[in-house]
């Protein structure tokens, strides 16, 4: 344990909770019930199987949740032989397998449930997921996370004060941090004195790219690099490829699913934004391998006198 | 007008505890949010309906002075945390996006 430091400790954790997925922490062997089954035949499942939340299902799908809370009431209101049908919780919180695992730890946080069922694409019930799952997983992670941590503490270069570069994981689904890539790299950038109009053009490239990379691929990377004559933006992902790279240049064409355009995303303005932006501006794309954007910036020298007014 | 002047004369709430006082002279009525980062102008009013944490980064990026939730949406705890942290004002207002925006426009003698 040389080079470690409690500096670097948090972000493992939290490149952890980002690369692992709902369906690695989740519970697979679901103790289920259905809507006929009276509360009291549920509150006999809990207890055999020492668990505080039993799904509701039709076939694959889930229709409700019983808690112990329900149970409580129940026996409290006298009605503990009812069918399960009239008294279980209907709006339900889901998890979806594919979601990031931070995702999930802020559903805890938001709404003070012990548990969450999990869906697949198909909404099918697939599994469910406590604070506990959470914990012990992200346990064994990081103690295997932390044999490998020597060996990733590279050593770092100088550079120029008047330059900065810097290299940002981005990760699926991962709106928890949405923003903060570009965020940094504006910050960074408006330290070394900008224009302020081309600041903005470089918030806005920027933001685009994370958000690309966020809500379209497979994840990747955000790559800066600024010298006072230019700054130049790469986002570069593993996947899935643009199909139609003419389409994806025009603006309101958008593939984005409905639950990501109810968050404001996926307005079909992300590449256009990030091509109006640039001076230079450069797409490749592969169905299958990948995508690459690039987008370059000018600084022209500082005028004289300026008398414009922005 | 000064934004503190107007929230007082349209009645908006603040939730977050930044006040600021910058001059509005516009506002950007949109929910979605690269619209709002490629087209809106700096130093406006941001007025949606989006109320989440992205909207806060969307409008510290483009530079946008406030956010306005309009139909009484409530801002996630996240979302206040990060408007504090970004300095920028979120107000509230039980008008719908059309009725804000027509109020702003009006109040700052907009044609």
């Amino acid at each position: 344990m040389t080079n470690f430091t409690l500096d670097s400790s948090p972000s493992v954790v939290l490149e952890l909770t980002l690369r692992l997925k709902i369906r690695d922490v989740m519970t697979t062997e679901l103790i289920l019930a259905e809507k006929k089954d009276s509360l009291r035949h549920i509150q006999q499942l809990m207890k055999h199987n020492r668990i505080t939340g039993v799904p509701i299902v039709e076939g694959k799908r889930l229709v409700g949740m019983v808690s112990v809370d329900d149970i409580i009431q129940a026996l409290d209101g006298g009605y503990i032989d009812d069918p399960c049908d009239h008294h279980m919780s209907r709006q339900l919180i889901v998890l979806e397998d594919d979601m990031p695992l931070s995702l999930g730890i802020s559903f805890f946080e938001k709404y003070h449930f012990g548990r969450f069922p999990v869906l697949n694409k198909d909404n099918e019930l697939v599994g469910i997921v406590t604070s506990r799952d959470i914990l012990t997983s992200l346990l064994m992670e990081m103690n295997k996370e932390m044999e490998h941590l020597e060996e990733k503490l590279a050593p770092q270069k100088e550079v120029p004060p008047e330059c900065w570069s810097r290299e940002f994981t981005l990760h699926k689904f991962d709106f928890e941090h949405a923003g903060s890539a570009s965020g940094t790299i504006k910050k960074e950038i408006k330290d070394k004195g900008l224009d302020p109009k081309n600041l903005r053009r470089i918030a806005v490239a920027s933001y685009e790219m994370e958000m690309n990379l966020i809500v379209h691929s497979l994840g990747g990377t955000l790559k800066v690099e600024h010298t006072p004559e230019r700054t130049i933006l790469e986002a570069t992902d593993v996947g899935p490829g643009i199909e139609d790279v003419d389409k994806a240049m025009t603006e309101g064409w958008s593939t984005a699913n409905d639950w990501i355009r109810s968050l404001g995303f996926g307005a079909g303005m992300g590449l256009p934004n990030i091509k109006r932006v640039s001076d230079e501006f450069f797409i490749q794309s592969q169905v299958g391998k990948g995508t690459l954007v690039r987008s370059i910036i000018y600084h022209p020298p500082e005028k004289e006198v300026t008398h414009e007014h922005s | 007008m000064n934004i503190l002047d107007i929230a007082v004369r349209l009645s908006w709430r603040l939730l977050s505890s930044t006040k600021i006082d910058v001059d509005i002279k516009v506002g950007y009525t949109s929910d979605l949010l690269s619209d709002v980062m490629g087209n809106a102008p700096a130093e406006s009013v941001f007025i949606t309906i989006q109320a989440h944490k992205n909207t806060v980064a969307v409008a510290s990026l483009a530079g946008l002075s406030a956010i306005l939730l309009c139909s009484n949406r409530q801002a996630p705890q996240d979302m206040i945390a990060a408007a504090d942290q970004e300095g920028i004002p979120i107000y509230q207002t039980e008008e719908n996006q059309f009725w804000a925006s027509y109020h702003l426009g009006k109040l700052l003698n907009l044609h």
